[in-house]
């Protein structure tokens, strides 16, 4: 089927909403302002639809697009505006307008009353249009676009309670810790420019599909730079301490930027250079050593914190670091299926303590919360499908993602099954702290203060339910049933074309049966704790916490990460741009010639200041100095007079 | 008899000039200065220029110093007070004066196709000065009265009286 | 004796003396400290250029040597007159000719 794409709508869309609402948007009634924002998403949402229905089925993808006018064409290198529309970016684009629609119509209710309504709708816009950009580019450099107009966006919309200082000051965390992975995405490109002079996907896979025996050396060092820009954007290891603080922003924000899309974007990066990490394969244990490093270590910190949004944004952490794992041992197809369930689950669970801050005034610790399963029921349903989704119980979405990324790391040689064991007690750690919130936030007697609670609007309720209803299904669409257990052959094979099929050695549906069984296994007995803990008797976690006061404190202040971060980097760099650039360059260097320069001018002018004496006889006697030289320089035949006065003095001197 | 005359009233001009230099008075300077301007008279008689030693006497001797001298009565100057206003006028001035005189001194010495001045030859008739100097030079001579006018205008101004007075003893 | 009666005097002669003069009459302008006695060692260096002139006039049988002469002393009755003026008025402000006293013009 030949149809016709225009893949530049999907970007061009959310742009054009973002213009009129943040140039017209205060002026505009709120109406308006609410169409124009939702009709944007929807309308690339029904682009992408459209292009799913009509392409995916057919041979015609990849679809290429390129805009008439070339970007950059300096020799050798050709870069262009190009859109490409392959099965990979079809999955992450329909994730992004879909949920981000979705997101969009909650958003409606959430904000509503706030003053910054027109504003914060354009911002929403302009994270679709880069976000759009970034998955359909065609090359890295329009990719990079994308990713940096991403992060603007997060930093706006983090720092969208500009006058909160908090928020402030998380966005611009949010923005540097970006930048330093940009570094490396920077470098990447270098390299990539340098050695294979061109940075366009498919080239790329062209030129190392051509020398398949190359590992190592440059390939890995790209990789690897790849890697430092992937950990910014998806908080990883070390890169992670911008998405806590993130949570100041509105919920809707920490729902569609902090779980569902932009936090991927690292791992669809990755996804997308597969061939360049397939060919070295140190880089790809150093990915699935920082994923699996990044879950449990933001896994242990979840489990001490007392506010939801922060609880949700280490889970974050977390499941991006078994997206990272299952990258570091190429099982990508398993990535995407797990970005594919996270993003909805996650959305929900966000969304849904949105909508509990939201009913309870803006309370957001779990301490005071409570009871809540009788004001907020259809929160608590949907909250409960999210929360067991997260876990990875059967039939939700997040069980069969999470067992296909734990399937293949136990079969990575060498050393899978250490980062097997570590996925399992991730997943025991993430099933305790979120049955720990949702029997902290919903169950139990109430703590809150006994102010009127009431449901939602249904323009907050509706995405919550769609979005249950995804967690619930969701993963459905990727599995089928192949030897007599289900996997997620369906999702591999669409994928296929794209990321290449993995072929596992030693697998089999008897050990993914005994893996699933034992992940399962450690979800019941997280959830078993947690009941424990919190639902029957409130005291022991007290009673652990003064027990062990150190690990606590070291849980519940994130590992004071933050703090060494400040006194081994911030302090120092500002150390250093205040004495020594502020002082010695700036005053000294920089003052000290410009000083320098003037303080002469001025001296010599001093100096020659007394030449004008004002006395008629010294400019007399001066005048004709200078008359004796112009009349020496034009009658004295110099050329022939040096020599003669050379000689002359030679022989006035004796010689 | 051109060479004694020669020797004698250069000899008056070299007076007259140092003479110019020593007096201390401004009076004694301006005769001084007119003993110089008559001797040139002679001198241009003697290379041949009549009207020019005419005019020397009567525009130069007879109007300009005449001129001056009244300038010195009517100001009622006195003799030089001696100021140590200058060092440079000694210290720069007199090697640079030296220079100019050494320098132009040369280059005369170096002439080498000057020839010589007898008495009685080359006599220049007022004829053809004039001649040339209303016939080739007229503009230049039109200029030169349109300057005339011009100089009497503005001495005019400035030394009439209620020009820049009220300063005077502040 | 007959040398001193010669009738021809070589006309490097009458330049040298023109160069004499010329450096007297800087030399007069550098020293002296009345305004006027300045103003004539002005007058003195104009006559010893006017000198020049009539001696390279007879060198070269040329008129317009003697012409510019014409023409210097008709600019230098101008400048007297001028020149005196302005004396005038600077005493009237001034009352003062002595150069060392007039050097407002200054920074």
């Amino acid at each position: 089927m030949n149809g016709i794409l225009h893949l530049w709508l999907i970007p061009l869309l959310p742009f054009a909403g973002f213009l009129l609402n943040g140039i017209l948007g205060r002026k505009l009634p709120k109406w308006l302002v609410t169409t124009v924002a939702l009709a944007a998403p929807l309308a690339a949402f029904g682009v992408a639809l459209g292009a799913a229905v009509s392409f995916s089925a057919s041979n015609s993808l990849p679809w290429v697009e390129t805009l008439p006018f070339a970007w950059i064409n300096i020799a050798a290198l050709h870069v262009n505006f190009s859109f490409v529309l392959d099965q990979l970016s079809l999955v992450m684009l329909l994730v992004v307008t879909g949920v981000g629609f979705l997101i969009h119509v909650y958003s409606v209710g959430y904000m509503d009353g706030d003053e910054g309504y027109a504003r914060y709708f354009s911002y929403l816009n302009l994270f679709l249009f880069f976000m759009s950009v970034l998955v359909l580019a065609g090359n890295a450099l329009m990719m990079f676009i994308g990713w940096e107009g991403v992060g603007l966006a997060s930093y706006l919309l983090i720092g969208f309670y500009f006058q909160k200082k908090s928020a402030a000051d998380a966005g611009k965390k949010a923005f540097i810790v970006n930048r330093i992975g940009d570094v490396g995405f920077l470098f990447a490109m270098f390299l990539l420019v340098a050695n294979f002079g061109t940075l366009t996907f498919t080239e790329i896979a062209a030129k190392l599909g051509q020398c398949s025996g190359w590992t190592g050396g440059v390939v890995t060092v790209i990789a690897l730079c790849l890697l430092l820009g992937a950990a910014g954007k998806s908080a990883q290891l070390p890169l992670y301490i911008w998405l806590p603080d993130a949570m100041e922003g509105p919920t809707p924000v920490s729902a569609l930027i902090h779980a569902a899309t932009m936090v991927t974007a690292g791992v669809y990066m990755i996804v997308r250079m597969h061939v360049l990490f397939n060919h070295s394969p140190f880089a790809l244990g150093v990915v699935a050593l920082v994923g699996a490093a990044t879950a449990l270590f933001a896994a242990t910190i979840g489990l001490a914190q007392n506010d939801i949004k922060r609880v949700l944004a280490y889970s974050t952490i977390s499941q991006l670091g078994y997206m990272f794992l299952a990258c570091g041992v190429a099982a990508y197809s398993a990535a995407i299926f797990h970005l594919l369930t996270h993003a909805f689950f996650k959305a929900l669970l966000f969304l849904a303590a949105g909508t509990v801050i939201h009913s309870l005034g803006g309370e957001q610790d779990l301490r005071r919360m409570g009871g809540l399963w009788k004001k907020l029921p259809v929160t608590f349903a949907v909250t409960t499908v999210g929360v067991l989704a997260i876990a990875g119980f059967p039939p939700f979405a997040g069980f069969f993602s999470k067992d296909a990324i734990l399937y293949a790391a136990f079969l990575q040689q060498p050393h899978g099954r250490v980062l097997w064991a570590v996925g399992v007690v991730t997943a025991l750690l993430t099933s305790f702290y979120m049955f720990r919130l949702w029997y902290m936030a919903f169950l139990g007697k109430p703590r809150s203060s006994d102010a009127p609670l009431h449901e939602s609007p249904w323009s907050m309720r509706g995405p919550l339910v769609i979005l249950a209803a995804l967690s619930l299904g969701g993963g459905w669409i990727g599995i089928e049933r192949t030897d007599g257990w289900l996997n997620m052959e369906r999702f591999t094979s669409f994928l296929a074309p794209v990321v290449g099929a993995k072929s596992v050695a030693g697998g089999g549906a008897r050990l993914e049966l005994e893996l699933s069984a034992i992940a399962v296994g450690a979800a019941l007995l997280g959830w078993l704790v947690a009941y424990l803990f919190y639902r029957q008797s409130s005291t022991v976690p007290a009673r652990l916490a003064a027990a062990l006061p150190h690990g606590y404190k070291l849980l519940a202040n994130k590992y004071y990460v933050d703090e060494i971060y400040g006194a081994t980097v911030v302090k120092p760099l500002l150390g250093f741009s205040k004495y020594i650039l502020g002082w010695v360059v700036e005053v000294g260097v920089l003052g000290g010639a410009a000083w320098l320069l003037a303080g002469s001018a001025k001296f010599v002018g001093a100096i020659l200041q007394y030449w004008q004496s004002g006395n008629l006889r010294s400019y007399a006697a001066w005048l004709a100095v200078g008359a004796a030289a112009v009349l020496l320089f034009l009658l004295v035949p110099w050329a022939t007079a040096w020599p003669a006065t050379l000689d002359f003095v030679w022989k006035a001197t004796g010689h | 008899m051109h060479l004694i005359l020669f020797f004698i009233f250069a000899g008056f001009c070299l007076a007259g000039a140092i003479n110019l230099l020593l007096q201390s008075h401004p009076i004694a300077s301006a005769l001084s200065l007119i003993v110089v301007m008559t001797s040139l008279a002679v001198l241009y008689l003697l290379l041949g220029a009549e009207f020019l030693a005419a005019a020397q006497v009567i525009v130069y001797a007879g109007a300009i110093m005449v001129l001056v001298t009244l300038v010195v009565m009517l100001l009622n100057a006195g003799r030089e007070e001696r100021t140590h206003g200058s060092h440079a006028a000694w210290l720069v001035g007199f090697p640079a004066v030296a220079t100019i005189l050494a320098v132009i001194a040369t280059v005369i010495l170096h002439l080498q196709r000057m020839g010589v001045a007898k008495l009685g030859d080359g006599i220049t008739s007022t004829a053809e000065l004039g001649t040339v100097l209303f016939t080739r030079l007229l503009l230049p001579f039109e200029v030169t009265s349109v300057l005339i006018l011009i100089a009497i205008l503005g001495a005019v101004a400035l030394a009439r009286r209620g020009n820049g007075e009220g300063t005077a003893g502040k | 004796m007959n040398s001193l009666f010669a009738q021809e005097v070589p006309l490097s002669w009458y330049l040298m003396l023109s160069a004499i003069l010329f450096s007297l009459g800087v030399v007069g302008f550098l020293i002296k400290r009345n305004l006027i006695t300045m103003f004539m060692s002005i007058e003195l260096m104009l006559n010893a250029v006017n000198l020049s002139f009539v001696t390279f006039a007879r060198q070269w049988s040329a008129v317009q040597g003697q012409l510019f002469v014409f023409f210097v002393m008709v600019v230098a009755a101008a400048e007297a007159a001028v020149g005196l003026a302005i004396i005038i008025s600077v005493f009237r402000a001034r009352a003062t000719l002595a150069v060392d006293k007039l050097d407002r013009m200054k920074l």
